[in-house]
């Protein structure tokens, strides 16, 4: 009994996730996400503030795990979902949580003008190359030579084109301020991850911009393969392709935000800088 | 007395909206619809109001669906194929409960069509704006006055039963310039709370979930029987529909929009050489306004049904007008608009058949 009271909780369901079993299957890396979004939450203290956007896909049904308020939105279409939130409830904080196909395939339309807007919003997309829910399709994020239901040979990128590196297609555009491109593979690269979209909600309450963190993941059942194997695969195909690493960070750069950074990048322009023009005050 | 002003009809409707609360609209362009986003973008900034061209239709309406289900009144505008688009986020709108306005102003289709005046999307606004088993209100204005009225109205319904509405204009009302009595701004506190709303629950409540997504069959099977206990109460409730001359008439003339400012020409222009014209005339085009249908069937001899399509409301008519008389169908297509002339002509071949 004595040692019990020495005894303290270190580990514990962060309030931000609701007591509900998930419907992932075993060995998916969402929960280890989801986790790490709703720590962050508890962390700042926003989870009353927070309205998360939920679209089409296997993170579909987290607006039954997140404790804060969810709307669930069609195929790709969150990005716009989210920005209307944000321009009702500007003082809010609110992100989405997509996955490649909805983010990088039905809906890049709304994930590339949501950040060119520079919506100041969070991003978290996850990156498994394939679709997870239908039960294994090529995504825009398949590999070349990777097998899926929809690429049986594997993907011939002569006929079905190449891989999408999100987070660098992004970063050709003025309106994000970070980027960052993370895994969850090991518990030193969880922590790299969470740090990631610790920063990602914290810039959001901060006013600094447009956030996107890519989860480089797995899929085991539709891979095929344990957990283990899948990471290891994983870490031996995804990461040479897709890279992790910081690829934006505006406040790294010396900007307030990402406004401040934009501006910077299009200071030969004359229109955009009328206070440059002869005559200003 | 409010002050008459001259408007188009797109401004109007915008004007409207404003007027009634309306401080989101999410839009893209798009003819004839033009001046309703060129209003907005104009005028929302000055009231704190926000304005924002979408990427694409489709963003657009799920702009609306973010900004209804974080508790907002907000509008979007379009014509025909852009209404196409939106049929998605209306789906899901009426899957998750969300009110919200649409404004059509219809043009020639199918296809991209073209850009004249058309009545050509009836069947997509009462049937099948989406997928799915679902209604939407759709509001039938046919004068500048009344695209103000319902463009108002539009939001409270919305709000009272949990569904989008649409303003079914067409390009001609759209940019017609007729004198408006614009109604009362409504203050913002004034507008009802949506406790549902996805707001940010402070910790005060447990989270609010707006979604459409049911993987239990019985569970959506229940709440769609729900939502059609609400439709039956609009279907009981909201019907509109105004009928000029008909108590006597012989020959009942069915028109709704722009159509029916030419049906009623063609009425007035009959009753000049004796015959009995009336006009019957929808203005909720769902819920259709059968009751008031069906107080025409006592007297008509027959039905003439003038649309700018090739026959669309015409099958609604039928279906309350059964076998009591025949119905006709006078229209014409692609973004012509009929004249008094050629309906007048329709109606003294009806009458002479119908009077043999």
């Amino acid at each position: 009994m004595s040692e019990n009271q020495d005894m303290k909780v270190v580990y514990e369901r962060p309030h931000s996730l609701l007591p509900v079993v998930t419907n992932f299957c075993p060995g998916c890396p969402h929960g280890i996400v989801e986790r790490l979004v709703a720590e962050t939450m508890d962390e700042l203290d926003i989870e009353g503030e927070t309205i998360g956007v939920a679209p089409v896909g296997c993170s579909v049904i987290s607006y039954d795990f997140f404790g804060c308020d969810m709307i669930e939105a069609a195929h790709g279409r969150a990005p716009a979902v989210a920005t209307a939130v944000k321009r009702v409830h500007p003082d809010k904080v609110v992100f989405a949580y997509q996955g490649d196909g909805d983010l990088a395939s039905i809906g890049m339309a709304e994930t590339i003008h949501a950040a060119t807007r520079g919506e100041n919003i969070t991003i978290i997309f996850i990156n498994n190359a394939i679709y997870g829910m239908t039960g294994g399709q090529m995504a825009p994020t398949s590999l070349p030579n990777q097998v899926t239901q929809t690429s049986p040979y594997g993907r011939d990128v002569a006929t079905a084109g190449n891989p999408i590196r999100v987070s660098e297609l992004l970063n050709a555009l003025d309106g994000p301020a970070y980027i960052e491109r993370v895994t969850v593979d090991t518990p030193k690269n969880v922590r790299k991850a969470k740090k990631a979209i610790k920063k990602a909600f914290q810039n959001q309450v901060d006013g600094v911009g447009y956030s996107f963190i890519e989860v480089v993941s797995t899929c085991p059942t539709n891979w095929g393969m344990t957990p283990q194997a899948a990471f290891e695969w994983m870490r031996e195909n995804m990461l040479p392709y897709y890279p992790l690493g910081v690829v934006r960070d505006v406040t790294a750069e010396g900007f307030a935000n990402a406004a401040e950074a934009a501006s910077a990048r299009n200071a030969t322009c004359p229109i955009a800088h009328p206070e440059n023009q002869e005559g200003a005050n | 007395m409010a002050e008459k002003v001259l408007m188009k009809g797109n401004e109007a409707m915008a004007e409207a909206a404003m007027r009634a609360g309306c401080r989101f609209f999410f839009g893209y362009p798009i003819t004839p619809q033009t001046e309703v986003a060129a209003y907005m973008a104009k005028n929302m900034p000055k009231v704190g109001g926000t304005y924002l061209q979408a990427e694409s239709e489709v963003a657009a309406i799920n702009m609306v669906y973010g900004a209804s289900a974080a508790g907002a009144r907000v509008m979007t505008s379009s014509s025909s194929p852009g209404i196409s688009l939106k049929s998605e986020g209306i789906s899901y709108m009426a899957g998750a409960d969300l009110p919200g306005v649409i404004i059509n102003v219809q043009r020639g289709g199918p296809g991209l069509g073209s850009i004249q005046p058309s009545q050509a999307d009836y069947w997509q606004a009462t049937k099948a704006t989406g997928h799915g088993d679902f209604h939407i209100v759709v509001y039938a204005p046919s004068t500048v006055q009344e695209m103000a009225d319902f463009a108002y109205k539009a939001f409270d319904v919305a709000d009272e039963y949990r569904v989008p509405v649409m303003i079914m204009a067409d390009g001609m009302l759209g940019q017609m310039m007729e004198p408006v009595v614009l109604p009362e701004a409504r203050s913002l506190e004034s507008l009802p709370e949506k406790p549902w709303a996805t707001n940010g629950h402070g910790m005060k409540r447990f989270h609010n979930v707006v979604n459409s997504l049911y993987l239990t069959a019985e569970d959506l099977e229940t709440l769609n029987l729900e939502r059609y206990e609400r439709y039956g109460t609009i279907a009981e409730t909201e019907q509109l529909s105004e009928s000029y001359l008909t108590e006597d008439a012989d020959i009942v003339l069915t028109a709704f929009g722009g159509a029916a400012r030419v049906a009623r020409s063609a009425v007035n222009a009959a009753r000049e050489r004796g015959i009995k014209a009336g006009l019957f005339r929808p203005i909720t085009l769902w819920p259709f306004p059968t009751k008031a249908l069906a107080e025409t069937l006592g007297t008509a001899k027959a039905y003439l049904d003038v649309e700018m399509n090739m026959g669309q409301m015409i099958e609604d008519v039928r279906l309350v007008v059964k076998d009591a008389a025949p119905v006709e169908f006078f229209g014409r297509t692609g973004g012509v608009i009929p004249t008094p002339d050629e309906v007048l002509s329709a109606i003294v071949a009806l009458n002479e058949k119908v009077g043999e």
